[in-house]
């Protein structure tokens, strides 16, 4: 063709694989959401990931909230071998999924398990929004479910960290019955006694937000999370109303009397240490 | 007929058409018996055919049809001595939702259901069926008396959604939600749950956590609307046939998911047609559902009520 002869045209073009954007040390510097500064990264995740400007909150995976809270090598793993399968047969599903297992290294948007904190053991779950937005399916239902069933045959207290934009919605009906299931499993726990401290930080909505997230002894919150069931857009069309900018934020719902409080990252962990040993089964200061 | 629901188009053309020939043979001469008994005949098949074969989507319209029963039809239908109580204790009633007691079969039971309004000013009174939280905090003070006077509970459910306001969020519209599953689970009483409409999201659950769930053969129930879904996912709410679908929201579906007991079979062409049949067929599965519920302990209510609950969902196991 003699289009040929003319412009240039590449022959080869290099495909970052998968692996390899895993690899690849992520940027040196990050750019804070709340006052736009920007830091050397390092630094940010020396303050947990809390802008030490303004105080924004940015999200943890996991595994980092893990290692924030819990001693050095005491946190095992539940149930890591548990994932999707498709039941609704949703187009695309399985790929998705697929993709954000290896974005992630997580089977699921959450991690159960139990270790000690402060000494303490403890039952506990955590979820990553960078897992399909934390969205909940059955796996999810099944893993959280399992973990307060082992909180209650072993006596320990159970802790959550919810960061999740509802329900998941290829998982159609069944993603709306874990609520459903993880709300029994709690209630069976609650009436033996157990203790159960729910920490909510960004997103918590939907699905999540209107069952377990607000079924904790304690319902805590760290500062600026979105927390609420209607998504906003939802809402303003409905009520053809601007909301307020503060509008379902955590200090929003403290003001609303819907949290027992909104706590500080870098005092979440001293927090738990003392609600946990105000709870210790025979009540006394060691 | 005030509605026409757009799949059964074909059907009333033809019925226009069998009356017209009608009153043509009375002024007339002719003789049409034959070509009359001709499109009757094939009116039949097609009323077979369309109504055997209601496609997701048309089961969704015909959920959300007007003039389709609702709850205050079936307690009509149902129950006797049907006394009504308002009011959630802490802030309103909300009429999205009714409550009460009355007898079933001579005996007394709780009866909560969502409630749709019939016309515009009802809707308006009722929310168009679409709780606040004074809704399920009503809901579960009746529930709770229920339990501590052993009378079983009957919930219809028949909503678009829990309402996506202001004040509701104001409220604690994801709270009451919540409190009022981990409530249901715990209550040593039987609990039904019938969805005879729409059963929509959490709006929908905060009166579904129970022993027996059963639906209307053109219910349906889901995570969230078809037109959300198509929205969230394709960002095209036009693709709400097609999210109806995928998301497997008909009695048949869920029944094959494991979610639900029983599908309860509706009169041809929906409830709206024939309520006292309907609420024949309701009856009959609520029945058998009361009688052997009560047959258990409170602890083994409690019990196969977790292992209800604990099966649902699919997952794989991967080392």
């Amino acid at each position: 063709m003699l289009k040929d002869f003319f412009g240039k045209r590449r022959k080869y073009a290099t495909i970052p694989s998968e692996q390899g954007k895993l690899d690849v040390p992520e940027g040196l510097m990050q750019k804070c959401v709340g006052c736009h500064k920007i830091y050397y990264r390092k630094e940010m995740k020396k303050h947990m990931n809390v802008c030490p400007n303004c105080g924004y909150h940015h999200p943890l995976t996991a595994w980092e909230r893990i290692d924030s809270l819990f001693d050095e090598g005491s946190f095992v793993e539940w149930d890591k071998h548990l994932i999707t399968g498709n039941p609704l047969n949703f187009p695309d599903y399985d790929e998705k999924m697929e993709k954000d297992r290896k974005k992630t290294g997580l089977n699921e948007g959450i991690v159960t398990g139990k270790g000690t904190i402060a000494g303490q053991a403890t039952a506990f779950a955590v979820m990553d929004s960078s897992f399909r937005m934390g969205s909940m399916g059955s796996v999810m239902g099944e893993k959280i479910a399992r973990a307060i069933e082992s909180a209650k045959e072993e006596s320990l207290p159970f802790i959550i960290f919810t960061a999740s934009g509802g329900a998941r919605m290829q998982e159609g009906i069944l993603s709306l019955m874990q609520m459903a299931k993880t709300s029994v499993a709690i209630k069976r726990f609650s009436d033996a006694g157990g203790l159960m401290i729910s920490v909510m930080t960004h997103p918590t909505t939907g699905g999540v937000s209107a069952s377990f997230a607000s079924l904790g002894d304690y319902n805590i919150a760290e500062p600026g999370a979105l927390i609420g069931f209607a998504g906003r857009r939802i809402i303003e069309q409905t009520i053809r109303e601007k909301l307020p900018d503060d509008f379902q934020t955590a200090e929003f719902q403290l003001k609303h009397g819907q949290l027992d409080k909104v706590v500080h990252r870098h005092e979440m962990k001293s927090l738990i240490t003392t609600l946990l040993e105000m709870h210790q089964k025979d009540g006394v200061i060691s | 007929m005030k509605h026409v629901l757009e799949f059964e188009k074909p059907i009333i053309n033809l019925k226009e058409k069998i009356a017209e020939l009608k009153r043509f043979t009375e002024d007339s001469e002719l003789d049409l018996t034959d070509e009359i008994s001709t499109l009757e005949k094939r009116l039949a098949d097609l009323e077979d055919d369309i109504y055997g074969n209601l496609k997701p989507w048309d089961r969704v319209q015909m959920a959300r049809y007007q003039e389709r029963p609702t709850t205050l039809d079936y307690i009509d239908k149902l129950f006797t001595n049907f006394i009504e109580f308002h009011g959630d204790r802490y802030y309103g009633d909300d009429e999205a939702i009714v409550a009460g007691i009355a007898y079933y079969n001579g005996k007394p039971i709780t009866v909560i259901g969502h409630q749709r309004g019939k016309g515009t000013k009802e809707n308006i009174r009722r929310n168009f069926g679409m709780p606040h939280p004074e809704g399920y905090r009503k809901a579960l003070r009746h529930m709770k008396q229920a339990e501590k006077f052993n009378r079983p509970i009957v919930c219809f459910i028949d909503t678009k959604g829990a309402y996506p306001g202001k004040a509701a969020e104001e409220r604690g519209q994801s709270e009451a939600i919540a409190h009022n599953l981990m409530e249901m689970a715990g209550l040593t009483v039987p609990i039904v749950c019938i969805v005879i409409g729409e059963g929509g999201s959490g709006g929908a659950l905060a009166l579904g956590v129970g022993d027996h769930i059963h639906m209307l053969e053109n219910a349906t129930y889901s995570v969230i609307s078809p037109e959300g879904a198509a929205a969230l996912l394709w960002k095209d709410s036009g693709l709400a046939k097609q999210a109806a679908e995928s998301m497997k929201i008909t009695a048949y579906d869920l029944k094959q998911l494991n979610v639900i007991d029983r599908v309860i079979p509706e009169p041809k062409g929906g409830a709206h047609r024939d309520l006292d049949q309907q609420a024949a067929y309701l009856n009959e599965v609520l029945e058998a559902s009361i009688k052997e519920l009560t047959d258990y302990s409170k602890e083994e209510i409690l019990e196969k009520r977790w292992e209800k609950y604990k099966q649902i969902g699919e997952y794989k196991s991967v080392e």
